[in-house]
């Protein structure tokens, strides 16, 4: 009996990785490709995004679900890479200035992301996903508007032709891989970007690290259970507000390292799926929206690259169009991400039905806290209630 | 005084904010050289146009289901309804009305499904919901492109198959209603009386159902789950129902929005429609808990009015397109402020 559990358990816990692999399994003969191909690929797709998937650990174990609103980091990223190329400043060097220019805005921009989440409690993923989009609108008039008019740009070769406003491309020619290209480790057909995976490996031993010390240990209090994490005297919002502002300034990082391999950005819209490919990373790993941890985030970059990888030609060689493939994978990527947050509420809900029964069939004197739970668990009806009333 | 305070806070900063932005924009409009009868025609179009779509949403935030960002949904069953429409050739009224009753099949099993989903998940309805609509409408890019559809007005000209991206109307039920008793005064002014007639009916159905003894036990499930349980209301199946309509009005939103604009448009087009219709109902005076046909109605007019006069006017000042940055400030702006603001409810 507990056998079958433990398996029972076991696909339902991984029914997304195990769905992923076969898929992707199944795809590779179709597309053609070679393995050693895929590898490669698979090694400079884990150098490019690991850090960005990284970046959305730390919100997960505070509570607040997947960040989507990591773009914030994207975008500050993104200005820092526009000052580097103006400034002319190529190289490592020119990743670095990059990177000091996008901390203040992304310190900024995640410190305003975490007091929208707190007012927001309950429901910060899709805060979130709309922050964004509120701030690329901000990010848009900035670099369309003001970079050029009322903050001087150097170099005419980035500007519109008007003046003023950034173009649509912006080619990263000067640091162009600047990062990878420091060392690259040659083994057998393959190449590896050795200190891109440094980087990443610090990073690593830092959220490691950084698990263990009182702050880490606080944000896993409020991830549990806010009111508890309250009574015991955890600053619960400004936890909050520190795990957000942390996760905006990876993310920032991450997409410089993002875009420095990738060698070009669209101005307007290189963050616009930031947050949906790693949220998609993550999850596919195995990570649901409480629980996360690093072997999700490389599982997950693996598995839905391989899958990004082999799809468009799979669908080209199968079904003799390519852009069935391609809407395949986007599909698999927003599917993916479906079936997590049901899986996830669905499983809540389950235990919350199972503690309300349990406490039902208890004494009749519990009747009460019968009650009180209930309302607890509808919070979403109750604040209704309170809402209709008002505006009456 | 003190009702005042109360009753500007209830009505909400951002709305008088836009509201009086609105009105500066319509006494701006002839002193910078926009016509004035051209641009209220113009709005009393749009306005026709997206109605349908946000009076969508209504019964989904009725009966407590929040904002429904799966609205894609009935999207693509209103576009699977024209579709069919246009590949049988069906043209004026009949067009326009088969293509609505095409669509409602379509409606109840997406709809019935997607119910029975979000009543699995209550509490994250709208982030479930924002990514089932995304998933959902890249499947239907693939079938958009291996369904039989073989009018040659639809289908790519060179292989015979796959939809094309656009389809124009023209021919079929291009303006139907907004034809439909238009009046004409001077050379830029059209009052799109069919089309308005149109919203007002839709509207005021949906008012009557709400009136209804469905619509009623609907709004209880809304506004206090375990109250309409103890009166004997089934949740689910409210919910379930509202998510069907929302879905169904979605569809006819969408058939709508073709024939006044001239054309459908396929694959990824409806993920983009769904955010405006949000706003627009947010910037009415709903909450993620409630909504009337008043807010609805003001709602797409102060919102279209917004989209309409900004590009001409700001553009006409500054001599630039910053209608498309405004429009997402704006529209991001009021469902981030309706989204952080009923927390402070809770509390």
């Amino acid at each position: 009996m507990s056998a079958k559990k433990g398996i029972a358990k076991f696909f339902s816990d991984y029914a997304v990785v195990i769905i992923f692999v076969l898929l992707t399994v199944f795809s590779i003969g179709p597309s053609g490709l070679s393995i050693s191909y895929i590898i490669q690929e698979i090694i400079t797709r884990l150098g490019r995004n690991s850090f960005l998937v990284l970046s959305l650990l730390l919100p997960i174990y505070a509570g607040m679900g997947i960040n989507f609103a990591m773009t914030l980091g994207a975008m500050a990223g993104q200005i820092g890479l526009i000052f580097a190329i103006d400034w002319g400043i190529a190289g490592w060097q020119g990743l670095v200035v990059a990177f000091l220019v996008g901390l203040p805005v992304s310190l900024l921009l995640g410190w305003v992301c975490g007091k929208v989440m707190n007012m927001a409690k309950g429901r910060e993923m899709v805060t979130g996903y709309i922050l964004a989009f509120f701030i690329s609108g901000v990010y848009q008039f900035f670099v369309l508007y003001v970079m050029g008019s009322v903050i001087p740009m150097r170099n005419s070769s980035i500007t519109l032709s008007r003046g003023f406003g950034v173009r649509n491309t912006l080619n990263l020619e000067s640091v162009r891989q600047a990062l990878d290209n420091i060392v690259l480790l040659k083994i057998g057909p393959f190449s590896i970007p050795l200190i891109t995976f440094v980087i990443i490996a610090v990073l690593c031993v830092f959220i490691v690290w950084f698990k263990k010390t009182k702050l880490g240990q606080d944000m896993r209090a409020v991830g549990q259970d806010m009111a508890v994490a309250e009574a015991a005297g955890i600053p619960v919002e400004r936890t909050r507000i520190v795990a957000i502002l942390i996760s905006t300034v990876l993310a920032c990082v991450g997409q410089i390292i993002f875009l420095q391999n990738m060698g070009n950005m669209a101005t307007y819209n290189a963050h616009d799926q930031t947050s949906f490919f790693a949220a998609a990373a993550i999850l596919v790993g195995g990570a649901s929206v409480t629980h996360a941890s690093i072997p999700n985030v490389f599982i997950g970059v693996i598995l839905l690259h391989a899958m990004y990888i082999v799809s468009p030609l799979a669908g080209q060689n199968l079904f003799g169009s390519a852009m069935i493939g391609e809407y395949f994978r986007q599909f698999i990527g927003y599917g993916v991400i479906a079936i997590s947050l049901v899986l996830y509420a669905w499983k809540a809900k389950k235990a919350a039905d199972a503690t309300r029964l349990g406490l039902r069939l208890g004494a009749a004197g519990e009747s009460t806290i019968v009650k009180a739970n209930g309302d607890s668990g509808n919070g979403t009806g109750s604040a209704g209630k309170g809402t209709a009333g008002g505006s009456k | 005084m003190r009702d005042i305070k109360t009753s500007i806070q209830d009505f909400g900063w951002p709305r008088i904010i836009i509201f009086i932005f609105l009105i500066v924009l319509f006494i701006l409009a002839p002193i910078v050289g926009v016509r004035l009868d051209a641009s209220i025609s113009d709005v009393l179009n749009r306005f026709g146009q997206y109605a349908i779509l946000v009076l969508a949403l209504v019964p989904m935030i009725q009966s407590g289901c929040g904002l429904n960002f799966g609205l894609a949904l009935g999207i693509v069953a209103g576009l699977l309804g024209s579709t069919l429409s246009l590949q049988f050739e069906w043209r004026g009224f009949m067009g326009f009305f088969g293509a609505i009753a095409l669509s409602l099949p379509f409606s109840i099993i997406f709809g019935y499904i997607y119910g029975k989903l979000l009543n699995k998940v209550k509490g994250e309805e709208m982030t479930i919901g924002m990514y089932v609509g995304l998933s959902f409408v890249m499947i239907m890019c693939i079938m958009w492109l291996v369904l039989p559809y073989s009018n040659p007005q639809m289908v790519w000209g060179f292989a015979g198959k796959g939809l094309r991206t656009t389809i124009s109307t023209e021919g079929y039920w291009f303006k139907i209603l907004n034809n439909f008793l238009a009046v004409k005064i001077g050379q830029f002014f059209v009052f799109p009386t069919g089309l308005l007639l149109f919203v007002a009916i839709c509207c005021y159905l949906v008012w009557l159902f709400m009136r209804s003894r469905t619509g009623t036990a609907m709004t209880a499930v809304g506004s206090n789950p375990d109250f309409a349980r103890a009166s004997g209301v089934n949740a689910d199946k409210m919910r379930t129902i509202s998510v069907i309509m929302s879905t169904f009005l979605g569809a006819v939103g969408i058939i709508v929005y073709e024939q006044s604009f001239g054309f459908i448009q396929l694959y990824t087009a409806p993920n983009p429609m769904v955010f405006p219709a949000i706003a627009a109902i947010l910037i009415g005076g709903a909450s993620v808990n409630k909504a009337s046909m008043v807010n609805v109605v003001i709602g797409t007019f102060l919102f279209q009015g917004l989209l309409t006069m900004t590009p001409s006017v700001i553009n006409s000042i500054l001599q630039t397109d910053m209608s498309e940055v405004i429009r997402m400030i704006v529209s991001n702006g009021i469902i981030l402020y309706a989204l952080t603001r009923k927390a402070k409810v809770t509390k």
